[in-house]
């Protein structure tokens, strides 16, 4: 028996030799010791030691992510600070790197955006978050991808006007809180948090550990993404750990949330080569600067609105039981090759395969046919709606927010 | 009397006059985790020693099975196609992969034994 596809979180180019020879020592998050302590398995990713799977398994893990509440540790994502005299300023500052409308961000709202490089290409995603408080005016909070954060945090401050600073948080852990019963966990522990409206952040007191909480994440379903001092993680991932409703989840069951809830993982179904009009992205780039531009690679994605780009992500059904990974040729009926698959296993709530990955436009309609070559055989799938399941993000009271 | 021997890729072969079971150990499906897909060959395949048999895929990975011995496959566990998950529960027993009629025994003979597996895991920790 041996691999023949890995998973995501655990793709490192590296062969044995080299690794032996070259690779540094793996960095640790603050909450390194409690995953070994809860039994995890540990693996390579991005540089970092973490958690794939806990004793229960990825099915379990991500089930229970589903139906009650999950806590991962993502605190090798890059977290950072984009400050400057005032919000125009670093909104402005932003907008020349990123095709979203920071300007127009409210006080303590959140949004999800890419870095493009000067052909539109995605060189990282990443979410903005301007801060909630008064004094704070012309902070933003960025969080970007652990494997890019090294290129992704020189790119930006090489590109900033003199009155302005990115500042690396180095000190703060990420745990992101996931799942239905999410709210009326984190509510018990930060009062006010099960109020708060999507896609929102805010300075808050984790049982009097001073916090910055997001209501958001990367599974699909509704919850929260809590910074705070590394010198604090352990407090907080042990004191959401010993609520019965929550139990722990590795890198493993993250892949697969994510890929239910049709979410790009950055190197895999995105990357330097692919635009946001072709990745399916488009509703994160807001009205404003479709019209006014001003971003890197602004002509290829206008150009790409007005004619439509020649490939599309889309989410794959394969018909029958057998998952399509990574790689996998994607043909059209007459055996043509139409595309690639960029992720694709086993979702474990659809409860059978599921795939997305790059067509040839006249191929990316929803129920469109197609085949998956898979191991040398034709395998029928089709073209399918993302998410793969429903999302369930919390939707305030009407007009709340 | 039944014996069974194992491979370095984690394959177990249980030899029954000249017919082999074929299967992954304990150690194999507990690395994989989750079993959620087995691709089978069909009935009558010819398969060589160390070529690939079958395919077991976990929520995270696809893995090849290889066959241990040489032969032609004389019957499938279809079963695992409905409830691939036997292949955590009971490695050894109903999880069992596939069946060949082995060709020459002597391939057998220089799997390793129980005790020489055990022996192999240790130096892989």
């Amino acid at each position: 028996m041996a691999e023949i596809t890995s998973e995501s979180a655990a793709k490192e180019p590296a062969s044995e030799a080299s690794a032996a020879l070259e690779a540094p020592p793996l960095k640790t998050t603050p909450l390194h010791d409690a995953h070994v302590a809860l039994g995890a398995r540990m693996v390579s990713f991005a540089g970092y030691d973490m958690p794939v799977q806990y004793p229960s398994g990825i099915l379990g893990e991500h089930l229970h992510t589903r139906s009650s509440a999950g806590i991962f540790d993502v605190s090798h994502m890059g977290q950072a600070f984009l400050m400057g005299p005032d919000h125009a300023t670093v909104a402005k500052a932003l907008e020349a790197l990123v095709p979203a409308d920071i300007l127009n961000l409210a006080p303590g709202r959140q949004r999800y955006t890419q870095l493009l490089n000067e052909e539109g290409g995605i060189l990282d995603d990443l979410m903005v978050t301007r801060s909630a408080d008064e004094a704070e005016d012309g902070v933003l909070m960025l969080v970007v991808n652990a494997a890019c954060k090294e290129q992704d945090f020189p790119h930006i401050a090489a590109r900033l006007p003199e009155n302005m600073r990115l500042m690396r948080a180095e000190h703060r852990a990420l745990i992101a809180l996931q799942g239905p019963k999410a709210a009326e966990v984190l509510d018990r522990h930060c009062g006010g948090a099960a109020v708060m409206p999507f896609m929102s952040a805010r300075q808050m007191s984790f049982d009097g550990l001073a916090c910055h909480v997001s209501r958001s994440g990367y599974t699909g379903e509704d919850g929260y993404e809590i910074s705070i001092k590394s010198a604090h993680a352990v407090a907080v991932w042990s004191a959401l750990l010993r609520d019965a409703a929550v139990k722990p989840i590795g890198l493993g069951a993250r892949d697969s949330l994510r890929l239910e809830a049709g979410l790009c993982l950055y190197g895999h179904d995105i990357d330097t080569t692919t635009s946001p009009v072709e990745a399916a992205l488009t509703w994160s780039v807001q009205k404003r600067r479709r019209e006014e531009g001003g971003f890197p690679g602004a002509e290829r994605v206008k150009r790409e609105l007005a004619d439509g780009a020649s490939r599309k992500r889309v989410g794959l059904l394969p018909d029958g039981k057998a998952p399509a990974r990574e790689g996998t040729e994607i043909q059209a009926k007459d055996g043509r090759k139409i595309g690639t698959v960029t992720s694709g296993g086993f979702g474990p709530s659809l409860g059978g395969p599921l795939a997305m990955g790059y067509v040839e436009t006249p191929f990316a309609a929803v129920g469109t046919e197609l085949t998956l070559l898979v191991r040398g055989k034709a395998l029928p799938a089709k073209v399918a709606p993302m998410p793969f399941v429903p999302n369930r993000y919390f939707r305030s009271p009407a007009g709340a927010s | 009397m039944s014996d069974t021997k194992f491979t370095k890729d984690h394959e177990y072969v249980r030899l029954d006059g000249d017919t082999a079971t074929v299967g992954i150990t304990d150690h194999a499906q507990s690395q994989l985790g989750d079993v959620v897909y087995v691709g089978l060959p069909e009935i009558g395949k010819a398969v060589t020693q160390g070529g690939e048999a079958a395919v077991v895929e976990s929520v995270k990975a696809a893995s090849d099975v290889f066959a241990p011995v040489s032969g032609e496959v004389v019957a499938v566990n279809a079963e695992l196609e409905g409830a691939p998950s036997t292949v955590n529960e009971d490695p050894l027993g109903k999880g069992w992969f596939l069946k060949i009629k082995v060709k020459d025994k002597s391939e057998f003979d220089k799997l390793m034994s129980d005790a020489e597996y055990q022996d192999y895991l240790k130096t892989l920790s």
